[in-house]
């Protein structure tokens, strides 16, 4: 029968060979690698929240925070100096406001669309040409907006300035879409169709199968989805630089121009403001204000996706 | 796939290669250093149509390349003190903190005058009641205590309609926000701040263009260049008369106060050591170039006196400014050709 030369082959030698040996030192020192380098993004997060914290810090120790909060005019390097965010932030929230007003109901229709209704060869085509629009430069998006959108939607919105929310929220809108659909469009596939065929089964049609049975499934990809293109928004710097003006202005009008706090940090960060003054800082004490929003919003999404996740 | 790979990259390294075809023309191996020499200029957005189209002349006739930014006048002059360009447009002389700072830095600039610039104040072409406006007026609406207040042009004045104003303008780093300001409300760098403050000043043009009710104020240049897109208002003068800005009245003083001359800075280490600097100086100034790209751009040009005069001072590395530090209202063309003449007084014996 079969001769046996060494040891009886159990799983203890096995594992103590040589050549398994090897195999586990390397698999660990990847291991460690892969956890450095997974290490190195936390580290770098921690690393610019410590440094928007250490510069405002000159600022708000100068600036009384109530006012900060409730002043509202924002005039940092003129005679009368003000300091007060809402101008900044509303216009901030805006444009991610009608961005997302815009990028809210077509993302759900192109979404179920693309995962209930069509065919392989429409969404091989058409998720690409989608995922386009995000492959444009933002600045491309912003003079887009500036020099044709906004001449053509004056002719029909009566009282838009030349520099306006409107507009380019609009852009962001059409900018976020493809976030949006692409990645709602994968939860939604994730849904069994074992949930859509019992739909179906009772009489259902599919647009009602995927507006009832198929969001609700996948509701914390959506909402996942929906806080990306959020978070990518209120970020957005270029388009509303270019084409919401350099004003900072407290208005509830969105025809009116108005500076985001990433257009006020652009305008701020190209002049030159002597390193260590208040108005330096306040480009810090800005960008701090937009990261706790950001944050905020992940932190929400996270709760959200953790109350609502539907485990198949 | 190797074979795809191989082709991409060939033809990634044929593109490179196809760029690089020397513009100089020149063969011999001592052009090689002139081909990368580039002239830095950066400072002033009123300059910057003359700089560039200095620098696109000079190009076309040398092969050396100019680049030239658009900080501001103060960004420019901070660059300049801190030794990171050649020159500096400026649209008012340098003031004391930026002497100081060069001072410390140990850098030493000639100052130049290049042309002559009528500030002007604009509003939409649509707009029908806006005629002449008084110094008065414009400091109403653009005084700091006017921040959050004037908002409508009836406070301007009492016969304006009721609607409200939207005002554009230089931004905290530009010269013209320092001169305009000196001008109308008497202290350089007092303003409101409540109007889309721009160091480029095509978004005014863009901002007024746009807006019916809006006011706005930039240099001459950008008015010439964009006709029918904003309208400049005439400023009564004390004797009374109306005057618009125009070239004919910026060279004989009759638009004051907000007829001012532009500035090139140019660091002397730089123009010592650098050959391209002075190469460039050299056809700037020359007054058959200057005078036509200068008027080509919209601005006024020097008389040929004062373009030689310039010539010849720099080539004398005379240092300094004549000015005292600071932007000076209703400067004649004559204390400019003082200035290109003698040696310039420097902060410590000038009066402000």
């Amino acid at each position: 029968m079969l001769e046996q030369n060494s040891e009886p082959m159990t799983l203890a030698a096995l594992q103590n060979s040589g050549f398994l040996r090897r195999g586990r030192l390397l698999s660990q020192a990847m291991g460690v690698l892969l956890f450095l380098c997974a290490a190195l993004s936390v580290l770098i997060t921690g690393a610019i929240v410590w440094v928007l914290v250490s510069e405002s810090w000159i600022f708000f120790s100068q600036i009384p925070l109530l006012s900060f909060l409730t002043d509202t005019q924002w005039t940092p390097v003129f005679t009368d100096a003000h300091y007060g965010i809402l101008p900044l932030l509303t216009a901030t929230l805006w444009a991610a406001g009608i961005a997302m007003a815009v990028a809210t109901p077509l993302g759900l229709i192109l979404s179920v669309y693309l995962s209930e209704f069509a065919g392989t060869r429409v969404r091989e085509i058409l998720k690409p040409i989608l995922e386009l629009l995000a492959a444009v430069p933002t600045v491309v998006f912003g003079y887009f907006a500036l020099l044709f959108l906004t001449p053509l939607a004056r002719q029909f919105i009566p009282g838009l300035s030349g520099f306006n929310l409107l507009v380019p929220g609009f852009v962001m809108g059409m900018m976020i879409l493809p976030y949006v659909v692409s990645i709602s469009e994968d939860a939604m596939r994730a849904v069994p169709m074992s949930l859509r065929e019992g739909a179906y089964a009772l009489g259902m049609s599919r647009l009602r199968t995927g507006f009832t049975v198929v969001i609700p499934a996948a509701f914390s990809g959506v909402t996942a989805a929906y806080l990306l293109a959020f978070s990518r928004a209120v970020g957005e710097t270029m388009v509303v630089a270019i084409a919401a003006g350099q004003n900072p202005n407290l208005t509830g009008d969105p025809r009116e121009g108005a500076a985001t706090i990433t257009a006020y940090i652009v305008q701020m960060s190209l002049g030159d403001l002597p390193h260590g003054s208040v108005a330096y800082a306040t480009i810090f004490a800005t960008g701090l204000v937009l990261f706790l929003i950001t944050l905020a919003f992940n932190v929400l999404g996270f709760l959200l996706r953790r109350k609502f996740r539907e485990a198949y | 796939m190797r074979s795809i790979i191989l082709a991409s990259v060939a033809a990634i390294a044929l593109g490179a290669c196809g760029k690089g075809a020397p513009e100089t023309g020149e063969a011999t191996p001592a052009a090689a250093p002139a081909s990368n020499a580039v002239v830095l200029i950066d400072g002033s957005s009123t300059v910057y149509p003359i700089a560039e189209a200095l620098g696109e002349e000079f190009q076309k006739a040398s092969g050396t390349r100019v680049t030239v930014g658009l900080s501001g006048t103060g960004g420019g002059f901070k660059k300049l003190c801190r030794g990171e360009i050649d020159i500096s447009g400026a649209s008012r002389p340098i003031k004391k903190e930026e002497i100081e700072a060069c001072q410390q830095a140990g850098v030493e600039y000639i100052e130049l005058p290049v042309a002559l610039d009528a500030l002007a104040v604009v509003v939409n072409p649509a707009n029908s009641f806006v005629d002449c406006l008084t110094v008065e007026e414009l400091k109403i609406l653009w005084e700091p205590a006017a921040q959050g207040k004037v908002t409508s042009w009836k406070q301007v004045r009492s016969s304006f309609p009721d609607q409200p104003v939207k005002l554009f303008g230089a931004g905290t780093d530009s010269g013209t926000f320092d001169y305009f300001t000196k001008a109308i409300n008497g202290e350089e760098g007092a303003s409101r701040g409540d109007y889309t403050a721009t160091e480029d000043d095509n978004v005014t043009i863009t901002g007024v263009s746009a807006e019916v009710n809006a006011l706005g104020y930039l240099g001459i240049a950008y008015v010439t260049e964009n006709v029918g897109k904003v309208k400049a208002v005439t400023i009564r003068q004390k004797d009374g008369k109306c005057v618009a800005p125009s070239v004919q009245t910026a060279r004989d003083a009759s638009y004051q106060p907000l007829s001012r001359p532009l500035f090139f800075y140019v660091n002397k280490k730089f123009a010592d050591e650098r050959a391209h600097v002075g190469e460039f100086i050299k056809f700037a100034f020359n007054p058959t170039e200057s005078e036509k790209l200068v008027g080509e751009v919209g601005y006024v040009p020097l008389p040929t006196e004062a373009y030689t005069l310039a010539e010849a001072k720099f080539e004398a590395r005379k240092t300094g400014t004549y000015f005292g530090g600071g932007s000076k209202i209703g400067v004649t063309l004559e204390e400019l050709l003082s200035d290109v003449r003698e040696v310039a007084p420097t902060a410590e014996t000038a009066p402000k």
